[in-house]
């Protein structure tokens, strides 16, 4: 069982949230050629090892949080909210 | 090594079974190939298979990171169907199950391919309608596929609860009645020993760890084995398509995920055919040998461990109990997990490029192991004539650029929700 420390609520079974997506792409400008987009909507850097990802704390506080995640062995090494990096607070 | 046949098997018998020969060689990589496929998975043992029969291009090389069945060919639930809706899937799917119904004799290797026919089941009348759509398509698209009442349904498979109280009451069905199953493990052995006898070279223990590139184009291989060079190098790594493609500084439409498989301990015959659950994700079969094999969701995060989490072990038992309560008295034997290349659209890429000399199989989500014989054999003319086959013309890479994606479930590029 996967566990997040939840900054709101502490740390939670991973099936209290819904896994959202890789919170590293941005959304390109409007106007950005349609390469730019598709490379946004479509492709993914998809790594083994560490990937930055949104959770959706869905049955906690509803809070969207950012999480850095292992993808081979599931250990979290960060919390932060949506806004935060990894970088930026650890 | 010979044919297998009823004449071997006694005189091998008679003489206590010491004589077998392994049934394909252990060769040392060459320096030089005609064509290379990475990856010795079903896909990759069918395109050198179909490479050297259909395309007389034998000069072929599988490398293996592994060893032969280790992987997501060893991993599945061993369903094989063609029930598809949309016409760029329905047509390849539906050439797979005529290659399936020829396999055993065709590669002399019994797959113990069992038409027991693929049942889901419908719970409400709406979900009956989508079936009937689902049916009346199928049937256009020359597949075979019947409504069933519900009474038909719990005919067919007496363990339903068809209770008046149950949660999900069972309204009716469709069934694919050629559909059925497979012996997974057979289905690799079967494929490389028939590509080995036809020339092929199967390397195991021999991991790609980087691509050999003349200008802009590939021209082999760096392995743990050594280089290895060859004018085309076709990827079949499913599971680990993203890892090596970022060797090419190449992003794919692919995240990957982990699907989770249960087997019982082998119990009398229960479950006659394949069955799915409609009001939950389940599906479920017997193998032959005895064992109720079933599976579920993928556990829904980006995942390269090849485990899942138990969460999604609750939910997929919650709705086979749902479906089946007497199954509440198997013993449980194993559970594993397998990773998935879980592509934008719900549907594979067997493609030429997109660079020189690069041929990619990928993308095949969580329905890999019935594709293997059509994947093969597409995969193998993609390579052989540097062009799609008219089966697999729909499954590029750039259908997702130019709007051509092929989304079974209308799910959107959201590829957990494939």
């Amino acid at each position: 069982m996967i566990r997040i420390n939840c900054p709101y609520c502490g740390e939670r079974e991973h099936s209290e949230f819904t896994y959202g997506e890789d919170a590293t792409r941005t959304t390109p400008d409007n106007d950005a050629p349609m390469e730019e987009w598709n490379k946004f909507v479509y492709e993914r850097d998809n790594p083994a090892g560490e990937h930055i990802e949104y959770w959706h704390h869905a049955f906690g506080c509803r809070a969207w949080l950012k999480v850095q995640r292992n993808t081979i062995t599931h250990d979290i090494s960060w919390v932060g909210l949506p806004h935060e990096n990894p970088e930026a607070t650890s | 090594m010979g044919q297998y046949n009823a004449l071997n098997i006694a005189w091998n018998a008679l003489r206590g079974h010491k004589n077998w020969q392994r049934a394909w060689r252990d060769p040392e990589p060459k320096r030089n190939y005609d064509v290379i496929i990475i990856g010795g998975g079903g896909h990759g043992l069918a395109t050198a298979y179909y490479l050297a029969k259909n395309h007389g291009i034998t000069n072929v090389a599988i490398l293996e990171k592994g060893w032969i069945g280790g992987g997501n060919v060893g991993r599945n639930t061993t369903i094989v169907r063609s029930n598809y809706l949309l016409d760029g899937n329905a047509p390849f799917y539906e050439h797979g199950m005529n290659l399936w119904r020829d396999m055993a004799q065709d590669l002399n290797y019994n797959v113990m391919f069992s038409p027991r026919g693929v049942m889901n089941i419908a719970h409400t009348k709406s979900q009956y309608d989508t079936f009937a759509r689902r049916a009346n398509t199928m049937r256009l698209n020359g597949i075979q596929a019947e409504l069933l009442s519900r009474e038909e349904v719990l005919e067919r498979e007496p363990i339903i609860d068809g209770s008046a109280d149950t949660r999900f009451p069972v309204w009716g069905g469709i069934l694919q009645p050629d559909a059925g199953n497979a012996r997974h493990d057979a289905v690799a052995w079967g494929y490389a020993r028939a590509a080995d006898q036809l020339g092929v070279d199967i390397i195991q223990n021999c991991e790609v760890t980087d691509f050999i590139k003349q200008g802009e184009r590939i021209i082999g291989v760096k392995t743990s084995r050594g280089d290895i060079h060859a004018e085309k190098v076709g990827m079949a790594v499913a599971g680990s398509s993203s890892r090596l493609a970022e060797k090419l500084d190449l992003r794919l439409p692919i995240e990957s995920h982990v699907l989770q498989a249960f087997v019982t301990e082998p119990y009398k015959p229960l479950i006659n055919g394949v069955v799915t659950f409609g009001a939950g994700h389940f599906y479920v079969s017997q193998s032959d040998k005895g064992g109720v094999v079933f599976g579920g969701d993928i556990d829904g995060y980006n995942t390269y461990a090849q485990r899942g989490n138990l969460p999604v072990f609750e939910d997929v038992i919650a709705g086979g109990l749902t479906m089946m309560p007497c199954l509440s008295r198997l013993k449980l034997l194993r559970n594993w997990g397998g990773v998935m290349d879980m592509s934008m659209d719900g549907s594979p890429i067997i493609d030429v490029g997109p660079i020189d000399g690069l041929y990619l199989n990928t993308g095949w989500c969580y329905g890999g192991f019935k594709a293997t014989p059509a994947s093969g054999y597409c995969f193998a003319h993609t390579i052989a004539n540097d062009e799609a086959h008219e089966l697999n013309k729909a499954y590029t890479l750039d259908r997702f650029a130019k709007g051509y994606t092929i989304d079974e479930k209308g799910m959107g590029p959201y590829p957990k929700a494939h």
